[in-house]
C-alpha cells in the first residue's frame, strides 16, 4: 500500500499494524454476525417456518460478509510513518484522514490494550497532544511494537519539546 | 505604577479582611432571612439562635481557610498553601503561566482588596487563586509574576500601558440587544398580539411564557453588560491588557507569545452596522465551573467594535496584514452551498488563517508555531470533486483554522508547506527563548534577586517598544 491518500508523501517506509489486527476484526465480525443470524434464524424459525428462519440467518451472513469487506478496506489503509520530525497516522475508507504530528507537540502517549485486544496480543499507542483535534491513534500494533513506538515517541517528545 | 516594592520573601498571609468578603455574601443574604423571619413569625422563637448559629459557623468557617492559607514568590515559582485537614500544596512556575488576571468583585472592590488569579495551561485546578489580596499588593504581585514569566528580574517594574480600544457603553447595550434570542422575543411578542385580537385567553396562557423568556433574556443582557461594562483592550510589554467590569472589575493580562489563536466573528445581525467580535485562545481545558468567575480559555479581546478598530488590534498582535485569504474552487460550492460565500484561507510564514460561516462568519488566525498537529481530511463527496481539506489544530477544543475545500494538489502541497513552516517556526521560537529570555534555570531559583529590588530596578528589562517585541516574536 503506497501512497494511501494520494497526497505525495513518500510511503515507502510507512508501517501498518499487525495482521493480526485483521484477525481480531474477522473475528469480531463473525462472532457477532453468528450470535445475530443464531438468535433470528431459531426465532424466526420458530414463528414462520424453518425455511423463513435459514432465509434470515443467511440474509444476516450475507451482511457480515458485506460488513467483513467494508472492515478489510479499513484494516488496509490505516498505515503510520516515523518521520524524523514527526509522526504520521493516514487511515479511512470513507473519509480519509491523514495526520501529521511533530514530536514536540506531544504531551503523553497511551498505550491501551482491551480485553478483545489482549486475547490477540495486540495494543493501541494513541500520541496526544494540547489540541483535542490531533488525531494520532494506531491500532492493532503487537505489545513489542507498542512498546518500541511508545518509547520512541516518548523520548522524541522530550528530546524535541516545545512549550505551549 | 509607583511602588516601592518592599521584597515580599516568606510565607505571606491573605488579607484579614478575606474571610469578611468570602463569607460576606452568605452572611448579608442570611441576615435579611433573619430579618424577615424575625419580623414574620413571632412565634417560632427557636429560629433566631438556629439561623445565627449558622451565620456564626460561616464566619469561623472563612476565618480558619484564612488562617491556613499561606503563599510565597520564591524565585521562579510560587506556591499556594491551603487546607485545614486536606493540606493542599501548589506551585505554580512563573515560565508556564498563561495568563494573570486581577479580580474585584463588588464587595471586594469596596473594601480595596482584589483577587489574584494565575491561570497554567491544564485544568483547572491547576490554576492558582489568591483571593483576597489589598489592591497595590495584587498589581504588585502581578507585575512581580509577569516579570518572572518574561525571564525578567522580579523587581522589574511594571512596563507602560497604552489603550488601544474601548467599547462604549451604547454599543456594548446595543449588540447585546441585537442578538438572535432578542429577535425571536420581538417575533413571540409580536405573535401574542396578534393572538390577543382573536382569543384573549390563548394570549394570557402564552404570554406568561413569554414574560418569563423576557425576565431571562434581561438577566443575560445584564450580565454581558456589567460583565463587559467599560471594555478597554491595551498593549503594554508584557502581553495584552483588558480591563472590563460595572460592579465587579476584572483586569486580565495575556503574555502575547501565550495566544493560540484570534477569532474574529461577524454575526448575520451586526453585520449591517459594521460590527464584529474579537476573541482570544489560550492554552488550558475550560473545566467545569465555566461560570463568570472562572478563569476561561476563550478571552474577549473587543466584545463588539467596529471592523477598522479589530483590524488595528489584529495588527498590533498579528502583523499589520496577515496572510491573503484565498478562495476555494467554485465546485466547493456543491458541497457547502451556505458557507462557500464566505469560505477563504490563506497562510504566510507566521500565520494560518482562514473563514468560514454563513449566518456566522467566523475568521480565525492560528500563529504557525502554535499547531499542533495537521490534518488533511477528504470526505466521499471532496473526493467526487477532486476536493480535500486541511486542518491546522491549535491547543483547545475546537480551536483550529480550516483551510477546507481546496484542490486535492493544492491540499497536498498545503500539508506539506505548513508542516515545513511550522517547524521552521516553532524552531525559532524555541531557539530565541533560549538565547533571550533564558528560562531561569533550577539552579538560580535562590539568586538573591528579591534581596536588592533597588539595583536591579531597571526599566530597560522590558521591551520598550511593543512593535520590536512583535518583531522579535514573529
Amino acid at each position: 500500500m503506497t501512497d494511501v491518500n494520494g497526497s505525495g508523501f513518500d510511503s515507502s517506509i510507512a508501517m501498518t499494524p499487525s495482521p493480526r489486527l485483521w484477525r481480531m476484526r474477522l473475528a469480531e465480525v463473525a462472532v457477532v454476525a453468528g450470535l445475530l443470524a443464531l438468535v433470528v434464524g431459531v426465532s424466526v424459525g420458530a414463528s414462520a417456518g424453518i425455511s423463513a428462519g435459514a432465509g434470515a440467518a443467511a440474509g444476516i451472513a450475507v451482511c457480515g460478509l458485506l460488513a467483513l469487506v467494508f472492515v478489510q478496506n479499513r484494516f488496509r489503509t490505516w498505515n503510520y510513518q516515523e518521520r524524523k520530525e514527526d509522526l504520521v497516522v493516514s487511515r479511512g475508507v470513507m473519509f480519509r484522514r491523514q495526520s501529521v504530528v511533530p514530536y514536540g507537540r506531544m504531551q503523553f502517549v497511551d498505550v491501551t490494550a482491551g480485553p478483545i485486544e489482549r486475547m490477540f496480543r495486540l495494543a493501541t499507542v494513541r500520541l496526544h497532544t494540547a489540541a483535542a483535534a490531533s488525531d494520532a491513534r494506531i491500532p492493532g500494533l503487537e505489545r513489542q511494537e507498542a512498546a518500541r513506538l511508545r518509547d520512541r515517541l516518548a523520548a522524541l517528545g522530550e528530546a524535541k519539546a516545545a512549550g505551549l | 505604577m509607583t511602588l516601592t516594592p518592599q521584597a515580599p520573601s516568606g510565607w505571606q498571609r491573605l488579607h484579614p479582611l478575606t474571610p469578611l468578603v468570602r463569607g460576606g455574601g452568605i452572611v448579608v443574604a442570611l441576615l435579611i432571612v433573619l430579618a424577615g423571619s424575625a419580623g414574620g413569625r413571632r412565634s417560632g422563637g427557636s429560629v433566631l439562635p438556629y439561623d445565627l448559629a449558622f451565620v456564626a459557623l460561616v464566619v469561623v468557617m472563612s476565618l480558619i481557610k484564612w488562617l491556613v492559607t499561606r503563599w510565597k514568590l520564591d524565585g521562579v515559582t510560587l506556591r499556594i498553601e491551603t487546607g485545614l485537614l486536606r493540606r493542599n500544596s501548589r506551585q505554580l512556575p512563573l515560565a508556564r503561566i498563561q495568563a494573570v488576571d486581577v479580580v474585584r468583585p463588588f464587595l471586594a472592590r469596596m473594601l480595596g482588596l482584589a483577587e489574584l488569579r494565575i491561570r497554567l495551561a491544564g485544568s483547572n485546578s491547576a490554576s492558582g487563586r489568591l483571593a483576597y489580596l489589598s489592591g497595590p499588593l495584587a498589581l504588585d504581585l502581578r507585575a512581580r509574576l509577569l516579570a518572572g514569566h518574561h525571564g525578567l528580574d522580579l523587581a522589574t517594574p511594571e512596563p507602560a500601558e497604552h489603550a488601544l480600544a474601548t467599547v462604549p457603553t451604547g454599543r456594548l447595550v446595543g449588540s447585546t440587544l441585537l442578538s438572535l434570542a432578542t429577535f425571536t422575543t420581538v417575533i413571540a411578542v409580536a405573535a401574542i398580539a396578534a393572538l390577543a385580537q382573536v382569543s384573549k385567553p390563548a394570549a394570557a396562557a402564552t404570554g406568561g411564557t413569554t414574560f418569563v423568556y423576557i425576565l431571562v433574556l434581561g438577566r443575560l443582557t445584564w450580565r454581558r453588560v456589567n460583565e463587559q461594562y467599560g471594555f478597554t483592550v491595551g498593549q503594554a510589554a508584557d502581553g495584552i491588557r483588558i480591563r472590563r467590569g460595572l460592579l465587579g472589575t476584572i483586569a486580565e493580562t495575556i503574555p502575547i507569545q501565550r495566544v493560540q489563536a484570534v477569532r474574529k466573528i461577524e454575526p448575520l445581525l451586526w453585520r449591517p452596522f459594521g460590527w464584529c467580535r474579537l476573541e482570544v485562545d489560550i492554552a488550558g481545558s475550560p473545566g467545569r465551573e465555566q461560570g463568570t468567575r472562572s478563569p476561561s480559555v476563550t478571552r474577549s479581546l473587543l466584545p463588539v467594535g467596529p471592523l477598522d478598530t479589530a483590524g488595528v488590534l489584529l495588527g498590533t498582535w498579528l502583523g499589520l496584514t496577515g496572510p491573503a485569504l484565498l478562495r476555494p474552487p467554485r465546485r466547493a460550492r456543491w458541497k457547502a452551498p451556505l458557507s462557500y460565500h464566505f469560505l477563504a484561507a490563506g497562510h504566510d510564514a507566521a500565520l494560518a488563517a482562514a473563514s468560514t460561516g454563513r449566518v456566522r462568519k467566523v475568521t480565525t488566525w492560528v500563529p504557525l508555531e502554535k499547531i499542533q498537529s495537521i490534518r488533511r481530511v477528504q470526505g466521499p463527496v471532496q473526493r467526487r470533486l477532486g476536493l480535500a481539506s486541511v486542518h491546522t489544530d491549535a491547543a483547545g477544543k475546537r480551536v483550529r483554522a480550516e483551510f477546507r475545500d481546496r484542490e486535492v494538489q493544492e491540499a497536498n502541497n498545503l500539508l506539506k508547506e505548513l508542516t515545513e513552516l511550522s517547524r521552521t517556526a516553532r524552531r525559532r521560537v524555541t531557539s530565541q527563548q533560549s538565547i533571550t529570555s533564558a528560562p531561569p534555570s533550577q539552579h538560580e531559583v535562590a539568586t538573591p534577586a528579591t534581596d536588592s529590588p533597588g539595583q536591579h530596578t531597571s526599566p530597560e528589562g522590558w521591551y520598550q517598544d511593543p512593535s520590536a517585541r512583535h518583531q522579535y516574536r514573529y
